[in-house]
């Protein structure tokens, strides 16, 4: 039976091809979807790590709730508490570190790395005035204010070597530092593509935080002392605004947090993993059952020559194995060159994607291999079991065997009710989760009900059809012959354009939102701000201020506070000029007036609080003095705008530190490339700045969204690939059913243009089928989901992308016509007169 | 045996030719496995006859009419339907001479499942994209016995029914020469009497040409003219067959492929 089995895997080298590509495709796409997954994820895992090795007790500031301290105060480790600590018993050296960003410029001006992974550290001279952490690889350790070391990468990058000048900044002003050494360092962050500048400690304090103070520090257990030993001797000299870890607990616990972190974003591309799967097991079985139809006959003849039931479908799951193990192990190694292509194809479309090796991980070759090998068995046993009971006089029966169609009642009927169901949970869901499985179910659902909605669907471009003449007619009538067929090859494409299209509808609608959010409540003509979203330096304002073009600015600026004992930013604003640089929907009050204790609130916080115009309420301001505001204005908030405003004087001498998150400037002649330039000049071309126009930051917005759309689309080009297979396949298997009718068609005078045509036609219209049905339950998704969204988005309203849809349409059109050149032209060479003779 | 290199040529009846084969040859293959089906035939098929090819199996009685109607290339020799030679004409005009100009009947009835009784009759001229002339359809339908059942699928048909419907669209679009190949051979003796007595009529009654194959001695006995072949040749022909006659004409042919 083995070797039976194996001549018809070798028999037959077109069939063959086609079904290994099938499997290989759906193997493919699962594996590609996992190895990208997995290389991700342990590459955004090793750029949060940080090595806790020379670690063994972290000492770290511990905020505490309550009505204790003032607002304003952070919780800082001092001086004395380092040098308490590295007087305990049992530790060996201590380290004190302070951290933040640090934005390197390259020789060009240009950021070196983004925004977010640009940090600053201070090098701590522990034994022998080296840190262990950064051994140095040339130059010597950054002394003074005026020095830094870089990472020997950064350097690298930016072309710089011991003794260049470097343009640094921090948080506003640039500052020229020497470049006093360069060092190596494991820090996940680096080896991830960001950049590491070391200032000494002193330089780092007052940088980041306030001389003699430190973020963290960490203290070295002596030889024979344990982790917890250490601890408790801490714990004892702690204050009670700090906190001892193990560096066991603190690994662990970032283990945790990195794992939290990577969870939504795992689940969504195991979703499409899923899809992926789903859409490949489909493929695989719908190439079996043709596979096996094809060999009725074949198959007849071994049960006429003595096989017995059992040996038919075992050498149909013999063939099945071969088949699978084959294309299971190809369609590994193309997911691996996926998975590595679509990584490099995002970073080179911008996304910030860490650095790192690819990941490979047993799991993902066990379920490639599992989906390749079982998967291809799974779907061979139905049809060989169908095969098995074939009668073996079928071999002898001159007479074409009509396949008999079962009735689509029961299939209907869950059908339906499935889809119902799922509308109706999708239409009452109030979480994205839900709502998912809701959508699920409905595309299952729909799923089933292909076959019934292929024919009112079908039959509706019978007018278009007729344009065509008889091939035109025939291939309508041809289409729906077989509705399973149809529906199952159809179905392929729909899943993948569902899903796509849901997504451009979505994220369409959203980006209109932002946009509109951003235009229509802005004024100003620029925002500036730091790369990173962190704070910018009060500096910053006041030169923008003083350049002659700059008509009005304000900051946004953050003040901690408490109200009604609950913790509660004001945002500081230029009350004289916010109302020329915001266009806010007032439901009562104005700007007008935004001084002393006036505030303006929005619709949200006046809800909570009950508060409306005219309420007073009193605050603790970040220093601990009291006072009370009064609400003049409310307006209706937004994500970019929301909170309590209040002017930055009635704050400001409360305020130690004072950090701008963003400074909005209206100047005379609007925005402009020149005007923008000459702003930047003023900053002094800080790397770290960024200046946007209000279409910059819409554009910012539209690059996330379209890198998301582009994974999709890049998936999407799998799922049509997958998609032309199936068409390629069930046309095939109509051509060969119906190579009889051809040849008739033939003899009584339909030219090899007309059988072309039909066949062609057949094709598109499968394809649009699936295309159709695709896009017109991925806009109902999108429009389901509307709902949720503009809960948490106010603006959002439904935008359908026509153009795309348009767009995916034609793609189907086009996978159609694509998957009908090979079957087409076969079926216009058919011998007309063993084609009719054939039986 | 009475053949010559040319045929046999018939006593002459005052009517025109519709169909003429002149040294017709046809070889399939090449070098050893190279099987000669036609050995240079010629013979003519005249107008409003009907001419049954017989011969046993092998003998090219299918090839030959293949060559004729233009269904399978020819490899020396000529064929012409009417006036038109086939041996020069491209797939195209070929297909387009098929269409208008030829009817075809089948074995196997060959029917589209997916179209009516009416439009699997009206095919030919709906590919044309030809109406077709409705006083000369109701009357081939009337003809054949269809009238109640023109709105039916082939598989709600019975084989006779599906079969009168091919006799139907083979004379539809008014051919010049209609071509049948084993025409009862899937149908049960009284449907195969019925076939082939609508075949006669249309000769008689509506002057068509019908040019038949077949191995069945009372099928060819409905003819006005048996031809009969053997290892490609014509080797006899015979005028008002009677079953009987051309079921002794056969047996010589069993008994000459025994001996040699």
């Amino acid at each position: 039976m083995f070797r039976t089995a194996l001549r018809n895997v070798l028999a037959h080298k077109a069939r063959l091809l086609m079904t290994v590509l099938a499997v290989m495709l759906g193997v493919a796409f699962v594996s590609g979807t996992l190895v990208f997954t997995s290389t991700i994820s342990a590459a955004q895992k090793k750029s949060s790590e940080k090595g806790f090795t020379g670690v063994d007790v972290a000492i770290q500031p511990h905020r505490q709730d309550g009505d204790k301290g003032n607002p304003g105060d952070a919780p800082k480790l001092t001086q004395r508490l380092l040098d308490q600590a590295a007087a305990v018993p049992g530790a060996a050296g201590v380290t004190g570190t302070v951290n933040g960003f640090a934005a390197i410029a390259d020789k060009h001006g240009e950021l070196i790395g983004e925004g977010f992974n640009s940090t600053g550290s201070n090098y701590y001279p522990g034994t022998g005035g080296k840190d262990a952490r950064y051994p140095l690889k040339s130059g010597r350790a950054p002394q003074g204010s005026g020095e830094i070391a870089l990472d020997a990468k950064t350097a690298d990058r930016g072309g710089y070597k011991t003794g260049d000048t470097v343009r640094v900044s921090v948080d506003g002003p640039v500052l020229q530092q020497k470049l006093a050494g360069i060092f190596t360092t494991d820090d996940g962050n680096v080896s991830a593509g960001g950049s590491l500048a070391l200032f000494d400690t002193a330089t780092a304090q007052k940088l980041y935080g306030k001389p003699g103070e430190f973020g963290e520090i960490y203290v070295k257990a002596a030889a024979g002392t344990s982790q917890a030993a250490l601890k408790s001797a801490v714990e004892k000299i702690l204050p009670a605004d700090a906190e001892a870890t193990t560096g066991k607990q603190l690994a662990d616990e970032q283990a945790r947090m990195i794992a939290q972190d990577q969870d939504a974003q795992r689940t969504i591309l195991l979703t499409f993993a899923g899809i992926a799967l789903f859409v490949g097991i489909f493929i695989i079985a719908n190439t079996f059952t043709m596979l096996v139809a094809q060999r009725t006959k074949e198959l007849a003849l071994m049960r006429a020559v003595g096989a017995s039931r059992r040996q038919v479908t075992r050498s149909v799951l013999i063939e099945a194995f071969l088949i699978g193990t084959v294309a299971g192990v190809a369609g590994l190694v193309t997911g691996i060159g996926i998975g590595v292509g679509l990584r490099s194809l995002l970073k080179g479309n911008g996304a910030p994607l860490p650095d790192g090796p690819l990941v490979v991980e047993p799991s993902t070759i066990v379920v490639s291999l599992a989906v390749g090998i079982l998967v291809t068995m799974l779907s061979a046993w139905l049809p060989g079991r169908r095969a098995a009971k074939i009668p073996p006089v079928a071999a002898m029966n001159s007479l074409h065997a009509v396949p008999t169609t079962r009735s689509l009642v029961v299939r209907n009927a869950i059908g339906g009710a499935l889809t119902a169901i799922g509308a109706a949970v999708v239409l009452t869901a109030s979480a994205s989760n839900t709502m998912g499985l809701g959508a699920g179910v409905v595309l299952i659902g729909v799923f089933v009900l292909t076959p019934l909605l292929s024919r009112p669907l079908i039959a509706a471009a019978a007018p278009v059809l007729r344009l065509f003449g008889m091939p035109g007619k025939l291939a309508r009538q041809n289409a729906v012959r077989n509705p399973r067929r149809t529906a199952a090859t159809a179905s392929a494409l729909m899943i993948g354009l569902t899903l796509i299209t849901g997504m451009t509808v979505i994220a369409g609608s959203v980006q209109q939102a932002i946009d509109k959010m951003a235009t229509s409540s802005m004024k100003a003509d620029y925002v500036v701000s730091m790369a990173s979203m962190t704070s910018l330096s009060p500096d910053v304002e006041k030169k923008l201020a003083a350049h002659p073009d700059v008509t009005a600015t304000s900051p946004l600026r953050m003040s901690a506070s408490r109200i009604d004992g609950d913790f509660q930013n004001l945002t500081g604003v230029n009350g004289a000029t916010i109302g020329k640089l915001t266009k806010l929907d007032f439901t009562a009050g104005s700007f007008a007036g935004l001084s002393g204790d006036k505030v303006v609130i929005d619709d949200a916080t006046a809800r909570t609080h009950h508060w409306g115009l005219g309420s007073s309420f009193p605050v603790t301001f970040e220093d601990g003095k009291k006072g009370k505001l009064t609400v003049s204005g409310v307006y209706k908030g937004n994500d970019l705008m929301r909170g309590i405003m209040v002017d930055v004087k009635t704050v400001a001498p409360h305020q130690s530190e004072i950090s701008d998150r963003q400074v909005m400037v209206k100047t005379k002649n609007g925005a402009g490339e020149s005007v923008k330039e000459s702003l930047r000049k003023a900053l002094g071309d800080n790397p770290a700045i960024q200046i946007q126009t209000k279409k910059d930051i819409s554009n910012g917005i539209a690059k996330g969204i379209n890198l998301l759309l582009n994974i999709l689309y890049g998936l999407l080009a799998m799922a049509v690939v997958v998609a032309v297979l199936g068409v390629v396949n069930t046309l095939a298997m109509s051509v060969f059913e119906r190579q009889q009718e051809i040849g008739m068609l033939r003899a009584i005078g339909l030219d090899r243009k007309g059988i072309k045509r039909m066949v062609r036609l057949e094709s598109l219209v499968i394809s649009l089928f699936g295309g159709v049905m695709g896009v017109g339950l991925g806009v109902f998704f999108g429009w389901a989901a509307g709902d949720l969204i503009s809960k948490a988005l106010n603006t959002y309203e439904l935008v359908l992308p026509w153009g795309r849809m348009g767009l995916f349409l034609l793609l189907a059109a086009v996978v159609g016509v694509l998957a009908a050149l090979w079957p087409a032209r076969r079926a216009a060479k058919l011998n007309m007169l063993s084609a009719i003779k054939a039986e | 045996m009475t053949t010559s290199p040319y045929g046999v040529q018939t006593a002459a009846r005052p009517t025109a030719v519709a169909a003429r084969a002149t040294g017709l040859t046809k070889v399939y293959g090449q070098g050893e496995t190279q099987v000669v089906a036609l050995d240079a035939v010629s013979v003519e098929f005249r107008q409003a006859e009907f001419t049954a090819i017989m011969g046993p199996s092998g003998s090219g009685k299918s090839t030959l009419m293949h060559c004729m109607a233009g269904l399978d290339s020819v490899s020396g020799g000529s064929a012409a339907i009417g006036d038109t030679e086939l041996t020069t004409l491209n797939d195209k005009k070929l297909t387009r001479l098929r269409r208008d100009k030829i009817g075809f009947i089948f074995q196997a009835f060959n029917l589209l499942p997916t179209l009516t009784a009416l439009e699997n009759i009206t095919l030919p001229m709906d590919i044309a994209g030809r109406k077709p002339d409705r006083q000369w359809l109701d009357m081939v339908v009337d003809t054949v016995g269809l009238s109640g059942r023109l709105k039916h699928r082939p598989n709600q048909l019975s084989g006779g029914q599906q079969q009168r419907v091919a006799v139907a669209r083979a004379l539809a679009g008014k051919p010049e020469i209609m071509f049948a190949d084993e025409p009862t051979g899937n149908l049960d003796s009284r449907s195969g009497a019925e076939v082939l007595g609508f075949l006669r009529n249309s000769v008689r009654e509506l002057g068509q040409t019908v040019v038949m194959v077949t191995h069945d001695p009372v099928a060819a006995s409905y003819a006005d003219r048996v031809v009969f072949l053997a290892d490609g040749r014509i080797v006899d022909e015979m005028r008002e067959p009677t079953a009987d006659a051309v079921l002794d004409r056969m047996k010589r042919f069993d008994a000459k492929g025994r001996t040699s």
